[in-house]
C-alpha cells in the first residue's frame, strides 16, 4: 500500500505551534489554513498532507483512520478516552491546565454541586474521585458566564494565563491535570505503515527536543 | 408535532447499531456462511450452536469486565436468575469443551452466529455482529497457535478478503514483567491503560510512582516501542536480557511462530507489538489481529487462552480466533458469490401437469423457477428472470426472456 500520511491538526494555537515541529520534520504547508478555504492542505511533500478539523474531532478522525496521525490536547484526549489511538509523543506545546473554577469566596453547602464545562467525562471522573456528586451541565462555549448568571456553581474548564477568569471574577480552585498537546496515532496504521510513522515519530521527538534548549 | 404523530412516523427506525440485510446482502452472507462452514468442515472443526441466551454467570467465567458491560441482560421470570444474550460466543464454546465433551484428545470446535453487545465496537459499527469463530482445546504449543492463524488466513481468503497484515505479540512479556515488578492491582491497571494507548509519558510518570528498579522500569517502558518488523524480536531480546525466564519464553515463542509464518507465507506482511494486550484478562499466550488498509480497526482477532475451562471443571488448554462476517463481506476487496448466482426463470400462470412436471424438473437441477401469479403485474424480466418457460413444439421449454410467444 501507499505510504502517505495525513495529519489532522486543529485550527489556531495547535495548528501555529505544531508547525515549527513540522518543518524540523521537513514538512511544510503550500497554503495558509487562516486564508485558504480547503480543509485539506497540501504540503512540500507530495504524500503528505494536512487536514484541518475541530480540535474536539481530531481523535475520532485518527481512532477511525481518516488520518493516520494527528495532534490532540490531553484535555480532548481525556474526554474522548482515547480509545483505539496510540499518544506515543508529548509535543510540550499549547500547554495548559484543566481546573476547576469558581467565584473566589463560595461555598455550596447542602446541595449537589452543579458544575458548567464541556469536559463532561472529566469532570464526571474527577468529582467521583473526590466522592463527591456534581450535577453536570454540558456547555459548549463561554463556560466563564455560567457562575456568574447562576447556570452553575462552578466550571471546569483549560486555564492558560488565568486572565478571562479574572476578568469575570472568577478564580481557579483545584488543580485536575496539566494538559498538552499529544501525538496520536491510529491503530491500524501504526501497524500497517509501521516504518513510515516511527520515523515521523522520531523527527517529531528530535524537534520537541530541539525545542526544549 | 403530537408525539402520536412522530410515534407513527419513526416506526420504520430500527435501534442504534442494529441492522437488517437485505436481500442481496443477505445472500452474500449466506453463501459466505456456507462456503466457511463448508472450509471448517474439511478442517475438522466441528459445528456447534451455543445457545442464545443462558445464565449470565456461565456467559462471563474467566473474561474481563469489558465483557460484562457488552452483555445485554435479562432476568429469568421462572427462577428470578440473570440472564445474558451472549456477547461473545468464546466462552460458550470453552463451555462446551470442558463441560460437555469428555474428551481427551485435541478438540476442534467452530461456530457462526448473531452476538449482541450493548455498545458497537467501531466506526458506525455493528451492535448484533455475525460472529465466526474456531477454537482449538487440547494442545499446548505453537503449533495449534499456528493452525489457529492460518484458518483465520483461510477465512479472510475465503471471504474474498486480500492485501492483509497480522500483528503478533505475546501477553506473557507484560505479565512476565509485571509479575516480577510486583505491581499492585491499581498500579498494574493504569499501567495497562496507559501501555494499550503507547502513552509514553503516562507510562514513565506511572514507573516514576511505583519504585522499581531501574532495570525493570526500563524494561516496562520499553514495551511501548518494541513495535514493528522482524528486527522487533531481535530489539526485544536486548532490550528484555535481564527480564525473567518467562519473558524470555514468551519471546522465543513469538520468534518460533514467526519464523514459521514466515516459511509458509513468505508473502505475508508480520508487524510485531509487544504492548498490544487486547483481551490480556484471559489471553495467555500468543495474540495476533488482521488488519487491512482503508480500515483503522482489526477485522480479525485469535490467541491463547489456556484454562479457561477451570471453573467448568476442567482446565484445558485453548486458542481460538473470531470475527465479524458483516465487516469481512464489507471489507471484501473481491467478491466469492460473483457468478454463482442462480439462473433464473419465470414460469407462467399457466395450470398443466406437464409445467408442472418441468418446474419441479428445473428446481431439482439447481434452477430457480418462479411461477407467475394470475393477473400480476410484471413480465420475466422486471421479475428479474432472464429465462421463461414457453410451449415449443408442444413441450415446455426455457426460453430466453421476452421470446415466450
Amino acid at each position: 500500500m501507499s505510504d502517505t500520511l495525513t495529519i489532522a491538526l486543529s485550527k489556531g494555537r495547535i495548528f501555529q505551534e505544531t508547525l515549527p515541529l513540522l518543518a524540523h520534520a521537513g514538512i511544510e504547508p503550500l497554503d495558509d489554513p487562516d486564508t485558504s478555504r480547503k480543509l485539506i492542505l497540501d504540503t512540500n511533500l507530495s504524500d503528505v498532507k494536512l487536514v484541518i478539523i475541530r480540535a474536539s474531532d481530531v481523535p475520532t478522525y485518527v481512532q477511525y483512520g481518516a488520518t493516520e496521525v494527528g495532534v490532540a490536547g490531553k484535555d480532548v484526549l481525556m474526554e474522548h478516552g482515547g480509545e483505539g489511538l496510540y499518544e506515543p509523543l508529548d509535543l510540550e506545546i499549547a500547554k495548559c491546565r484543566l481546573m476547576v473554577a469558581g467565584p473566589s469566596q463560595s461555598a455550596v453547602n447542602g446541595r449537589r454541586m452543579r458544575i458548567a464545562t464541556k469536559y463532561v467525562n472529566c469532570t464526571r471522573r474527577y468529582f467521583a474521585e473526590q466522592g463527591r456528586q456534581v450535577e453536570i451541565i454540558k456547555l459548549y462555549g463561554s463556560m466563564e458566564l455560567a457562575p456568574l448568571v447562576g447556570l452553575a456553581d462552578r466550571i471546569v474548564d483549560v486555564v492558560d494565563t488565568g486572565n478571562t477568569l479574572k476578568a469575570n471574577g472568577l478564580a481557579p480552585l483545584h488543580h485536575i491535570a496539566d494538559i498538552s498537546s499529544r501525538l496520536i496515532v491510529n491503530k491500524a496504521a501504526m501497524k500497517m505503515k509501521s516504518a513510515r510513522i516511527k520515523a515521523f515519530i522520531r523527527d517529531m521527538q528530535a524537534a520537541v527536543i530541539g525545542r526544549r534548549q | 408535532m403530537r408525539d402520536n404523530d412522530r410515534l407513527h412516523k419513526d416506526r420504520w427506525l430500527l435501534p442504534e447499531g442494529i441492522e437488517e440485510a437485505l436481500p442481496e446482502q443477505a445472500a452474500g452472507l449466506e453463501f459466505l456462511r456456507r462456503r466457511l462452514l463448508d472450509c471448517y468442515r474439511s478442517w475438522g472443526y466441528q459445528l456447534v450452536m451455543p445457545p442464545f441466551i443462558e445464565h449470565l454467570q456461565s456467559l462471563l467465567t474467566g473474561t474481563a469486565e469489558d465483557l460484562d458491560l457488552q452483555t445485554f441482560k435479562i432476568i429469568d421470570p421462572l427462577t428470578g436468575r440473570m440472564m445474558g444474550v451472549r456477547a461473545d460466543m468464546t466462552p460458550q464454546a470453552a463451555r462446551i469443551d470442558a463441560h460437555q465433551l469428555h474428551c481427551e484428545q485435541p478438540v476442534r470446535l467452530c461456530y457462526l452466529g448473531t452476538v449482541l453487545r450493548t455498545r458497537a465496537d467501531g466506526l458506525g459499527g455493528s451492535r448484533a455482529p455475525l460472529q465466526l469463530g474456531a477454537e482449538l482445546y487440547g494442545h499446548a504449543g505453537i503449533d495449534s497457535d499456528l493452525e489457529i492463524l492460518e484458518l483465520m488466513l483461510e477465512s479472510l481468503t475465503v471471504t474474498g478478503v486480500d492485501d492483509v497484515y497480522i500483528d503478533l505479540g505475546h501477553v506473557g512479556v507484560f505479565r512476565g514483567l509485571a509479575r516480577q515488578a510486583g505491581l499492585d492491582a491499581h498500579s498494574e491497571a493504569a499501567l495497562f491503560d496507559a501501555l494499550q494507548r503507547k502513552a509514553l509519558p503516562e507510562i514513565r510518570s506511572l514507573l516514576d510512582d511505583c519504585n522499581l528498579p531501574d532495570n525493570l522500569r526500563a524494561m516496562i517502558a520499553a514495551l511501548a516501542e518494541l513495535n514493528g518488523g522482524d528486527e522487533v524480536i531481535a530489539e526485544a531480546r536486548q532490550r528484555l536480557e535481564t527480564a525473567p525466564d518467562d519473558v524470555q519464553r514468551a519471546l522465543d515463542e513469538l520468534d518460533a511462530i514467526a519464523a514459521a509464518v514466515h516459511q509458509r507465507r513468505p508473502d505475508l506482511p508480520l508487524h510485531f507489538d509487544l504492548a498490544e494486550l487486547r483481551g490480556y484478562h484471559y489471553h495467555t499466550g500468543i495474540v495476533f489481529a488482521a488488519f487491512v488498509p482503508g480500515y483503522g480497526q482489526e477485522i480479525a482477532r485469535g490467541g491463547r487462552y489456556d484454562d479457561i475451562g477451570r471453573i467448568f471443571g476442567r482446565a484445558r488448554p485453548a486458542t481460538g480466533f473470531s470475527a465479524d462476517l458483516k465487516t469481512l463481506m464489507e471489507r471484501a476487496t473481491r467478491s466469492p458469490a460473483a457468478g454463482q448466482e442462480l439462473q433464473r426463470i419465470l414460469a407462467p400462470a399457466v395450470d398443466d401437469a406437464a409445467l408442472r412436471a418441468k418446474i419441479s424438473e428445473l428446481r431439482a437441477d439447481g434452477k430457480c423457477v418462479i411461477s407467475q401469479l394470475p393477473g400480476q403485474i410484471g413480465a420475466a424480466a422486471d421479475m428479474g428472470c432472464e429465462w421463461e418457460l414457453a410451449l415449443r413444439d408442444g413441450k415446455w421449454a426455457v426460453v430466453a426472456a421476452g421470446n415466450a410467444n
